[in-house]
């Protein structure tokens, strides 16, 4: 099994590979289009902001490639927001895997802090993806931006508002929590991603 | 629902986890990648490593050890520590830190958190303050781990560096910190209820009611104790069970 991370202007790609090798998969980091499109498997993190890294992604034509890819794919955090329409994040259209529209938490009183930091649960999961976790598990989110409910919701989170912390279409998955830095719950769902789902 | 945070922070020096009284009189509590692992493994929800070396070789042995925590970690950190330049800073983040925070760097040139936030994301920007309530009855920024005191009162200071780009609050009381008296119940509600990011409450811990505290009373979106965990005073699978007792919302 061939597993791929997308190198890009975005932070946490380590952390990201400091995980796989904790569950025993071994991963290349690459910008690379042939090496990314052969891999059986790609993984696109992301710790940024929307526009800057878009650009990035168009300018060495990696949008295209993303968009056309057919092997499992899983976005996260910023990953999984530049997959879906448009990020409200200085008014960046994205990728368009997931027609969710990304926007901007806004707080309703004053003890709700923007960006959201820290563990809060995930429900009614969907998809193979989250296989052996529990309903209401916790898992480490940061993020000042949430995608919408909508037809590709696969997992349920709680913050101002309900939106969606889970999204998958065909072989698209994204989540915007982090399963790299949430403990066993988020090695679960990485095992799940790299070693279960065809 | 988003849950308040337990975050255990060792104290490194020369790569050992070490843990002073009032900023002096050091012991030594074992191994940091070993500590750290630990704790994520008790269900600690993030973990602080403030590097108080003071060698030239300091910054070397900061990268390697922030690359082996990295490698055994399953949880955010954050590292800090005479952390003053941007190359620091991305040296760390490379070698796998989540966060890194800035102290006495930033209140010299503030400049810096504005240029780290830009560069790297509010989210990975944390300041320290360390804080003394005066006679004057108003809590005061110190530096240099506690010892050079400012003229800044800490809840300006606290404003500014948001205003900056600051992504959390690090709240230490020094009139609290090594007490196990409780932690600063005023300073920390003034911050949290003032300040649009979340602040972490340090100094004081001794007993799970003073959690329970600075939760319900101060608002604190997490707590910081070093001691009271490295010398299983109190058990971290303990403290949250009773949290959750007391209906204080975290994870388990």
């Amino acid at each position: 099994m061939k597993l791929t991370i997308v190198k890009y202007n975005a932070g946490n790609i380590q952390s990201v590979l400091y995980a796989l090798e904790r569950i025993g998969v071994e991963a290349v980091v690459t910008d690379d289009h042939a090496q990314i499109k052969e891999a059986d498997k790609v993984i696109f993190p992301g710790v940024g902001e929307a526009s800057s890294a878009m650009k990035y992604l168009k300018e060495r034509g990696l949008d295209q490639v993303l968009q056309n890819l057919t092997q499992p794919v899983l976005g996260i955090c910023l990953g999984m927001q530049l997959m879906c329409a448009y990020s409200e994040e200085n008014d960046t259209p994205c990728l368009n895997i997931f027609d969710e529209r990304v926007t901007k938490f806004r707080p309703s009183e004053a003890q709700e802090k923007i960006p959201q930091i820290g563990w809060n649960n995930i429900y009614d999961l969907k998809t193979e993806l989250f296989n052996g976790v529990k309903e209401n598990s916790y898992c480490y989110f940061v993020h000042g931006y949430h995608a919408a409910l909508g037809s590709h919701n696969i997992a349920t989170t709680n913050y101002i508002q309900p939106y969606s912390s889970a999204l998958h279409k065909g072989n698209f998955y994204g989540v915007q929590f982090h399963p790299e830095k949430s403990a066993e719950v988020g090695e679960q769902i990485l095992r799940n991603f790299c070693l279960g789902i065809k | 629902m988003l849950t308040k945070r337990i975050i255990p922070c060792l104290d490194i020096k020369d790569g050992r986890t070490v843990k002073g009284t009032n900023f002096v009189d050091l012991r030594d509590a074992g191994d940091p990648v070993e500590l750290g692992a630990l704790y994520a493994k008790q269900g600690a929800d993030e973990l602080v490593f403030l590097d108080i070396t003071a060698t030239v070789e300091k910054r070397k042995t900061l990268r390697e050890l922030v690359n082996r925590i990295a490698h055994h970690v399953n949880i955010p950190f954050t590292v800090g520590g005479g952390i003053s330049s941007l190359e620091d800073v991305s040296a760390l983040l490379q070698n796998g830190a989540d966060k890194i925070s800035v102290n006495t760097a930033a209140f010299k040139n503030p400049q810096l958190i504005n240029d780290l936030a830009k560069e790297f994301g509010s989210q990975c920007v944390v300041l320290a303050i360390d804080t003394k309530k005066e006679e004057d009855g108003e809590w005061y920024v110190y530096l240099n781990g506690g010892r050079t005191k400012t003229d800044k009162k800490c809840v300006d200071w606290a404003k500014e560096a948001v205003d900056l780009g600051a992504g959390e609050i690090l709240l230490t009381s020094m009139n609290h910190d090594g007490t196990k008296q409780g932690f600063a119940l005023d300073i920390t509600r003034t911050l949290a209820t003032q300040l649009p990011v979340p602040v972490i409450a340090s100094g004081g811990g001794g007993t799970m009611a003073h959690f329970t505290d600075v939760f319900e009373n101060a608002y604190a979106d997490a707590a910081l104790a070093a001691s009271i965990f490295h010398f299983k005073e109190i058990a971290i699978p303990d403290l949250k069970s009773y949290l959750k007792e007391m209906n204080i919302n975290v994870r388990i």
